[in-house]
């Protein structure tokens, strides 16, 4: 089987590399069959690639060990579904998911172009192939994912616990479906920006893609952090981690492309901004990609040891260089067909929106290299944490909130301050009530910035309620339909616009869930024992007793033992609710420690509980500390090790005996407990935001019905003609 | 009083770049004047600063890990040092997960003068992101294949 995935690999090689030529050769010389070849090759590639996915899969799911990364990143005591999603959780089989994924996206979209844009597309098909051809050629010769073990382990290391989470398991196919269908504008803008194409046309050609890209990349996004207020034991969402950084900046470009578009698309501006955007962001998915997969940022020094370093430098300074200069090659086409009319002005909020967020990735890129720069610039390595972050990104997300509100409410081209009176009065109105409302609610004015974004949260909503509330009652006038009828038809026939509304709204409630949760919250470490009591945030904490169970399972993740705590949680002498934080506990496999010596200290993972409201997540993890217990490790480990001819069975029993009794003493003499409490108010809202965030790109997403008649229309009427004509 | 549209579009545009200058200058003024610098174990042995905030990169020494009260008790040396050359730290807040020892983490520190313990700062405390456990030069950290 190994040799089936290698020669798919180097097939789909081969098939890149002949593709780049002849869609390159065909758009030259204006040779049809060899631009048709090209696009059969970015098929081809799919189906190449989809037999090496299949493979590795395969051997994923059947546990193959004689598959070095199968031995190394599953095991036969894996659940089959953390054994599938074990394929991305190595960096062979990670980039197999990128080349993948891309060839499937960029078949879809050489298929939906196949009778449009005529000139742009094998330029495009060119560009598309080479990112095919990079990362085949990293497959086959740099981290091949078909090496193979001879004889084969009987055993392999199995999926890190900490990515045994069901976010975990599509975390990394959404945040690469969203890297690589970002690929897609951007091959399409090079292919415009070569012949001169520079209209709207490839914008619309590649929206959808975009729009596709930016969602699928922020669920990516959301899924990392739901998986780390989940699953690690530290209770937050997000940390300014270089890993994370990676994936946001491409998004915020996105972001900024995505609304910028909407510009050149309605008054022919902005062009040199939107190829400049859609090419960072081309740009950022790869230097993301880089940065997780490289370790650079962990040292600079881990850059000389790192496969993947020097290809992908060059490939980032390729794309860079080979993107400027096409932009300024082509400035003189780039040229808007209008100006901008007045600052008070949708375009100009648009275009303070993308500054906006421009700066926002800018903050993020230099906090994230910061590491690098200084010690490129004074010799010594520094890094910037969180509350530097802040500094910027909390200012700029206000601004970001507040031009999100009036953008709807502003008239393209010009307004006039008396239209400007009359759409402002409501939603300005809901942010003064809501600030107002803010000042008596006691330990809020003390956070002015979290205050400031609960109010600009309510002047947000006011404009949507607002816009809603117009289109809908426009729509009854006009058809006599019923209200929610009528919301439902406005919502349809816009989608666009409606959607983008419900992806504002969606981002409203996760800024106050996040402005809220992080000014407000409160975080505990404590060490208690069993009976002890302990007060955080006014809530009263009660280790009642401890758990242990070995086998057993609880949270499906394939955990040999886990012990745990039942804490009583109540205020005021109120219950409030029982939790039952744990530790999963996996085996490590260090040769020098005892059996049992190997599970106590492996690889132990928090299973958090958390009592979640809209009001407010009670969060609680435990860390057992079982110094106290070594002994008895000891004495296991000594009587499992003093029978050198002891049989399997043997060794099984006497390892079943030495859990039962770890177990039976952990339960009945406790040693005290590390916890972790975290009061924390609408965390809620962060995931709640989340769906109607998506809700809303799905909705701006889906194709208008309205579009599909009107060409269905457009077809009937010039039959019509021709058929009048000939009568 | 009318501006003439090209000096109105020049004006905005030197308004736009001032701003961003402006951003771009406290962006690097701040982070240069923000950023703990990044110290070895040893060195910060040899010669830590009283006061002064430290990022430390290091190694668990193997049987240092101590409990105290709410704190955590822990020793760190460099990557290819020995125990004699680690540093003692007091360090209270979240632990990862997969805090270990044997295991490299990173925190943030400083001491007080006349001490020998160095504080960590709450919640500073990271371990390696847990999908890149395994080296990209193949080699495997101890508890891993």
């Amino acid at each position: 089987m190994p040799i089936l995935g290698r020669a798919a690999l180097i097939i789909a090689l081969a098939v890149c590399a002949y593709g780049i030529f002849a869609a390159i050769y065909g758009a030259v010389t204006g040779r049809r069959a060899f631009i048709e070849s090209a696009r059969r090759s970015v098929y081809a590639l799919a189906i190449a690639t989809t037999v090496a996915f299949v493979v590795l899969e395969l051997a994923f799911l059947r546990s193959d060990f004689s598959f070095a990364v199968v031995s190394g990143h599953s095991s036969t005591t894996t659940p089959w579904y953390y054994k599938a999603s074990a394929m991305w959780s190595s960096q062979e089989g990670s980039l197999l998911l990128w080349v993948w994924l891309l060839s499937i996206w960029s078949s879809l979209v050489i298929f939906l172009t196949r009778n449009r844009l005529r000139d742009v597309v094998p330029w495009a098909t060119a560009v598309l192939l080479g990112y095919g051809a990079f990362f085949a050629a990293l497959l086959v010769f740099k981290v091949s994912p078909f090496e193979t073990l001879s004889p084969a382990p009987t055993e392999g290391a199995g999926l890190n616990p900490l990515l045994r989470h069901p976010a975990m398991m599509i975390h990394p196919p959404m945040l690469y479906s969203g890297y690589t269908l970002f690929a897609v504008p951007f091959a399409f803008a090079i292919g415009a920006l070569i012949t001169k194409r520079v209209d709207a046309e490839w914008i619309r050609s590649t929206r959808r893609f975009a729009l596709g890209a930016w969602l699928l990349l922020g669920i990516g996004i959301l899924l990392g952090a739901r998986w780390s207020y989940n699953e690690l034991g530290w209770g937050g969402y997000w940390a300014w981690d270089a890993v994370e950084n990676a994936s946001l900046m491409p998004w915020l470009t996105g972001t900024a492309f995505i609304h910028s578009i909407m510009i050149q698309e309605k008054r022919g501006m902005l062009k040199v901004w939107n190829v400049s955007l859609v090419l960072a962001t081309g740009i950022l998915c790869v230097l993301g990609t880089f940065l997780v997969r490289s370790g650079i940022l962990d040292s600079i020094h881990a850059f000389g040891a790192s496969t993947l370093g020097v290809p992908f430098v060059t490939l980032i300074a390729g794309m860079s260089l080979g993107s400027i200069a096409l932009v300024v090659w082509r400035r003189g086409i780039l040229r808007s067909e209008h100006k901008l009319d007045s600052l008070l002005s949708r375009e100009a909020i648009f275009l303070l929106n993308n500054l906006v967020l421009v700066a926002l990735c800018f903050v993020v890129f230099w906090g994230t290299f910061f590491p690098l720069i200084s010690e490129a610039i004074t010799g010594e390595e520094t890094a910037v944490g969180p509350p530097w972050f802040s500094r910027y990104t909390v200012p700029l997300a206000l601004l970001l909130v507040l031009l999100s509100g009036i953008g709807p409410l502003i008239a393209w081209r010009r307004a006039t301050p008396r239209n400007l009176r009359k759409t402002f009065a409501f939603p300005a109105g809901c942010g003064l009530v809501a600030l107002v409302a803010m000042l008596f609610i006691p330990g809020v004015p003390q956070k002015p910035l979290a205050m400031i974004m609960f109010a600009l949260g309510a002047f947000v909503i006011g404009t949507i309620a607002q816009e809603l509330w117009r289109g809908t009652s426009a729509r009854r006038a006009m058809t006599g339909e019923a209200a929610p009828l009528a919301v439902v038809s406005l919502v349809r026939r816009n989608r666009r616009r409606y959607g983008g509304y419900f992806v504002h709204l969606g981002i409203v409630f996760m800024f106050v869930g996040v402005a809220a949760s992080s000014a407000f919250q409160h975080a505990e470490d404590r060490r208690l024992q069993v009976g002890q009591s302990t007060t955080v945030n006014g809530y009263d904490v009660k280790y009642v007793r401890s758990t242990a169970t070995f086998q057993s399972d609880p949270s499906k993740t394939g955990a040999m033992l886990t012990l745990g705590a039942v804490l009583d949680v109540s205020k005021d002498g109120k219950h409030i609710a029982t939790l039952t934080p744990g530790r999963g506990y996996y085996s490590s496999s260090n040769a020098n420690d005892g059996l049992f010596e190997q599970l106590i200290n492996g690889e132990p993972t928090s299973e958090v509980a958390l009592k979640t409201g809209p009001m407010r997540d009670f969060w609680t993890a435990v860390a057992p500390d079982f110094t106290k217990l070594q002994p008895l490790v000891d004495a296991i480990d000594k009587g499992l090790g003093q029978n050198e001819n002891m049989t399997q069975d043997g060794l099984l029993r006497g390892y079943v005996a030495g859990l039962t009794a770890f177990t039976e003493a952990y339960k009945q003499s406790p040693p005290p407990a590390m916890f972790r409490i975290i009061s924390s108010p609408m965390v809620m809202w962060i995931w709640i935001g989340a769906l109607i965030a998506i809700g809303g790109g799905l909705i701006a997403l889906w194709p208008a019905p309205d579009a599909a008649r009107r060409r269905a229309t457009a077809n009937l009427k010039a039959r019509v003609a021709q058929d009048l004509s000939r009568a | 009083m009318a501006m003439d549209p090209a000096r109105k579009r020049r004006l905005r545009l030197t308004v736009a770049l001032t701003a961003a200058l402006v951003l771009a200058g406290g962006l690097v003024y701040t982070s240069f004047s923000a950023g703990s610098p990044a110290r070895n174990p040893s060195e910060l042995l040899k010669s830590a600063q009283a006061g002064q905030s430290y990022k430390v990169v290091g190694i668990v020494v193997k049987d240092s890990v101590k409990h105290d009260g709410d704190a955590l008790l822990f020793k760190v040396r460099d990557r290819d040092g020995t125990a004699e050359t680690a540093i003692p730290i007091r360090y209270t807040g979240s632990v990862p997960d997969p805090f270990r020892e044997g295991r490299e983490v990173r925190v943030n520190v400083s001491r007080a003068s006349g001490e020998t313990t160095f504080v960590g700062e709450k919640d500073s405390l990271i371990t390696k992101c847990p999908s890149k456990f395994i080296a990209e030069d193949g080699s495997k950290p101890a508890g891993t294949y």
